[in-house]
């Protein structure tokens, strides 16, 4: 059960160039084809293993929305085959039919009717919808008097009463409160720890990497990838950075790590350093221990201006800390062919111990969007360990200074304190 | 592929009943005196027509002498016309009116005219008990040739089905569909022998009449009521014929292009 294994999948709109072609087509017998078709997704073959969580990137129209459509059985496939096990439930369009003179009570049911639910199955089901949506006394109230937020409540919890085989979300989870998007993705997180097959369209970095173990990249209506999400993400931002017409390349590194590097190549980077207070070079730091990052670049053209950005990124990609000198006050100018510039950034290493990687980006402007002169993903890779602080866990070091206070008050002169709460 | 449709519509089936019940009731929600209009539209147009063709144009049926009859007559060819004209003006808009369902959710998409049937069913019902009332107090009941309503309403359903959900199908390809079939709705009832009896037309006309394939229907509804007389079947077939030609156009129109609709809508 969930799996999913898509082949040969296209889907085409037909244009016609007027009005009256569709008509003439239609009704004279043997006619040639008088529309044109509008590819929007082209050859797209995956597969899914069920209990895989598997992220969706590209660009607005790169074909998302179109794949999850059909997948989900909205839209059928211009050609191609796919084939599902399991029971499937769809985020897409959270709160789709609900009717606004109803109550959220009968609004659920009907939620449920349109998912194939019988009656009797959704009022054993309600306890739990009313429990998970938190909306009270509302619950009995038109829907018409909802916010957007509670009726995406009540949305989601109807859609995931019964755990999935197959679980599709369209970035419906950007609605709601931030109490409610944390615990809907946790409820999805629940799901997956228990088996379901995930499908995840978003355009946030950390959403994919922190659920998904791969990700599918769409550019064009085609399949550009398929990788680790940490790879298909970075080929992705350098995708973006490539509309200038730059070049991507990704190499594999000694660990079995991708480096993606993309660019117009005016600039570039030639070497990237951890050093300790001595200048020595390190591949270990140790929590709290005074760091450089030393950057050297080389100065290709001439170029008016010149930024260095880095980023750190824990093991599953997600961002730590990044700055850029443009951020810093510190862009460096009019720079001519032939030129080094070195970089050193100085700080104390306060991460939790695991392994980092810098990404690196050299640009003309704050955003690496334009004018990317060079960016380049895993630039370094540097442990930290932790030999010397308390044992802490987590990925930042923040060095608690701790005040204790006991006292042996008795309980009686807690009555004479009113304001007490 | 009938079974395939069943089977869809079955598991579906909490669905559908829900939809009919959400219907019936969202009609009348938010109004004061509820289902009492479902009535009052057809009961103040039976006033209306009786006030001018029975009283004021002095129009009388054939061997037929009190003006209650008038009634009668009109009653039984307006209800089962109404009948006609909403399932097939809610079948030719049921796409187009649920394009953000059908666009946005994956449910099997032969439950809409299953819906939009099922609730042209329970509004008829309603008139037609109430008409059942009528003709009970005022001492009109006809008696077993009744029965012969059921295969004439089968039938009736089966000629509207078809063609409003051919013409559902097509009025989200061409939109004229829509336009078009209104005024063609006006014209064919006044073609057909519902206001006033066959009879008063010259035989010229009265011979064109009869293609109608309404015409026949509404003659026996008509004869049902006011003379307790039993159809002429025969004459009933070519329109039981049609009405299964439209279905299976509609039912392989719908099965062709199901999927290019909701890309057009």
């Amino acid at each position: 059960m969930g799996h999913i294994r898509v082949t040969g999948l296209a889907k085409a709109y037909k244009q016609y160039p007027n009005r009256w072609s569709r008509l003439l087509e239609w009704l004279v017998p043997f006619s040639r084809a008088r529309h044109d078709l509008h590819w929007v997704l082209r050859d797209v073959d995956f597969e899914i293993q069920p209990g895989e969580a598997v992220g969706i990137v590209g660009v607005n129209g790169a074909g998302k929305s179109t794949l999850l459509k059909m997948i989900t059985g909205t839209t059928q496939p211009t050609c191609g085959h796919i084939h599902l096990q399991g029971r499937v439930a769809a985020l897409l369009e959270l709160g789709m039919g609900f009717h606004p003179d109803f109550t959220g009570r009968q609004n659920a049911v009907m939620a449920g009717q349109l998912l194939g639910m019988q009656v009797e199955e959704i009022d054993a089901l309600m306890p739990q919808i009313e429990g998970f949506a938190e909306i009270g006394e509302a619950i009995d109230h038109a829907v018409r008097t909802y916010s957007s937020g509670m009726q995406m409540r009540l949305a989601f919890s109807v859609a995931t009463a019964r755990r999935p085989d197959i679980l599709i979300v369209d970035e419906a989870l950007s609605v709601g409160d931030a109490y409610f998007q944390h615990k809907s993705f946790e409820r999805i997180r629940s799901f997956r720890r228990a088996g379901t097959t995930l499908l995840i369209v978003s355009h946030d970095r950390s959403a994919i990497q922190s659920i998904c173990d791969s990700a599918i990249l769409l550019e064009n209506g085609r399949l550009a990838m398929r990788g680790k999400p940490e790879e298909v993400m970075d080929y992705y931002n350098a995708m973006l950075a490539q509309r200038e017409g730059q070049i991507v390349r990704q190499e594999m590194l000694a660990n079995g790590q991708v480096q993606t590097i993309s660019g117009t190549g005016e600039a570039g980077i030639l070497n990237v350093r951890l050093l300790d207070a001595q200048g020595r070079s390190l591949e270990v730091a140790e929590v709290g221990q005074p760091v450089v990052l030393e950057v050297q670049t080389e100065i290709r053209q001439d170029i008016e201006r010149l930024i260095l950005g880095f980023m750190i990124k824990d093991r599953l990609g997600q961002a730590i800390y990044g700055i850029n000198t443009h951020r810093l006050d510190k862009a460096v100018n009019d720079l001519s062919a032939g030129e080094r510039v070195t970089f050193r950034f100085a700080f104390d290493m306060r991460l939790g111990k695991g392994s980092y990687s810098v990404a690196l980006s050299l640009s003309r402007l704050d955003s690496h969007l334009d004018r990317n002169f060079e960016w380049r993903d895993y630039g370094l890779i540097f442990h930290v360990i932790n030999n010397r602080q308390e044992d802490f866990v987590g990925c930042s070091w923040l060095q608690a200074q701790t005040d204790i206070t006991r006292s042996s008050a008795p309980l009686a002169q807690l009555t004479d304190t009113e304001s007490l709460p | 592929m009938l079974l395939s449709l069943y089977r869809s519509m079955r598991s579906y089936r909490g669905f559908i009943l829900g939809s009919v019940k959400r219907e019936f009731q969202s009609r009348y929600r938010n109004s004061l005196f509820g289902a009492l209009w479902t009535v009052l539209n057809p009961l103040s147009m039976i006033v209306v027509y009786t006030v001018i063709f029975s009283q004021i144009m002095r129009a009388r049926l054939p061997g037929v002498e009190d003006g209650l009859a008038y009634s009668v007559y009109l009653c039984a060819g307006l209800l089962t016309w109404g009948l006609f004209a909403e399932i097939t003006t809610r079948s030719q808009t049921m796409f187009l009116e649920n394009a953000n369902l059908l666009k946005k959710l994956s449910f099997p998409r032969i439950c809409l005219p299953v819906i939009t049937l099922l609730n042209a069913g329970i509004n008829f019902a309603i008139i037609l008990g109430l008409f059942f009332g009528f003709l009970l107090v005022s001492g009109r009941l006809p008696g077993m040739a009744l029965l012969a309503l059921i295969p004439l309403l089968v039938v009736q359903v089966i000629f509207a089905a078809g063609l409003g959900m051919l013409l559902g199908m097509l009025n989200v390809f061409f939109r004229d569909v829509g336009q078009m079939f209104g005024i063609c709705l006006q014209f064919w009832f006044w073609l057909t022998p519902i206001v006033y009896p066959l009879s008063i037309l010259p035989p010229g006309i009265q011979h064109i009449i009869s293609f109608n394939p309404m015409t026949v229907l509404m003659t026996s509804y008509q004869n049902v009521f006011l003379y307790n007389q039993w159809p002429h079947w025969p004459a009933l077939l070519p329109l039981l014929i049609i009405g299964l030609l439209l279905c299976a156009m509609a039912l392989r129109l719908f099965r062709q292009r199901v999927g290019e609709m909701v890309d057009e809508l």
